[in-house]
């Protein structure tokens, strides 16, 4: 016999499929979108400012190997001229969510907060996508 | 005694055709709950109520969270 020891918060969490009444419920990763511009912290400032602008959104991500989130960088903060490494630039550590948390809980602290944008994760920290607060409302 | 596993783990468990168990109550079981699995709510677990396994596939049991 065998315990999956985070439980099902951590099923959730990855956004994997379920079943039961409200399986369909709307949460942040129905609406969350993957395109986001993602970024080695060795990466340009100038190179990533390039792809963020190809982007629809105003800013990128710097993520490790495997994935996990390390810091935030806006697109207003990147010199197009600087060739130093994007990580000199970017917010370390922005705060995350996870897929399974709902459009009220999410909306409601983005705009606390008075940001626009949801980073989701796994609970490991991985990159899941990201979601806009106007799109969380609209759907909420 | 069950052996503790993570996410990778249950993963490769569920491709060997393990049962899985969801020990809460009904009311946590019903809203969501993983893909096939059942509900023996840890309150109400005696041999009867685990006589719906198939004692020769591994199952695995969860609950809400790790605390």
């Amino acid at each position: 016999m065998y315990d999956y020891v985070p439980g099902k918060v951590d099923w959730l969490a990855h956004n994997l499929e379920v079943e039961g009444e409200r399986a369909d419920a709307p949460t942040v990763g129905g609406v969350m979108r993957d395109d986001v511009v993602r970024c080695a912290q060795t990466d340009r400032v100038a190179d990533v400012r390039e792809s963020i602008e190809r982007s629809p959104y105003p800013f990128g991500l710097v993520t490790g190997e495997d994935g996990t989130v390390l810091g935030r960088v806006p697109a207003s903060a990147l010199d197009p001229r600087s060739l130093g490494p994007v990580w000199d630039v970017a917010e370390p550590g922005p705060k995350t969510f996870r897929p399974h948390h709902s459009f009220e809980n999410v909306a409601g602290h983005l705009a606390e907060k008075k940001l626009r944008w949801a980073i989701v994760t796994t609970p490991e920290g991985r990159l899941l996508g990201v979601a806009s607060r106007e799109d969380l409302e609209r759907a909420g | 005694m069950a052996t503790g596993i993570w996410l990778d783990q249950l993963i490769e468990v569920l491709d060997r055709g393990a049962q899985v168990v969801e020990v809460l109550g009904a009311d946590d079981y019903a809203p969501v709950h993983l893909p096939g699995a059942i509900n023996l709510p840890l309150r109400q677990l005696d041999e009867q109520a685990v006589s719906v396994l198939d004692r020769g596939r591994p199952i695995v049991v969860y609950c809400w969270d790790s605390l």
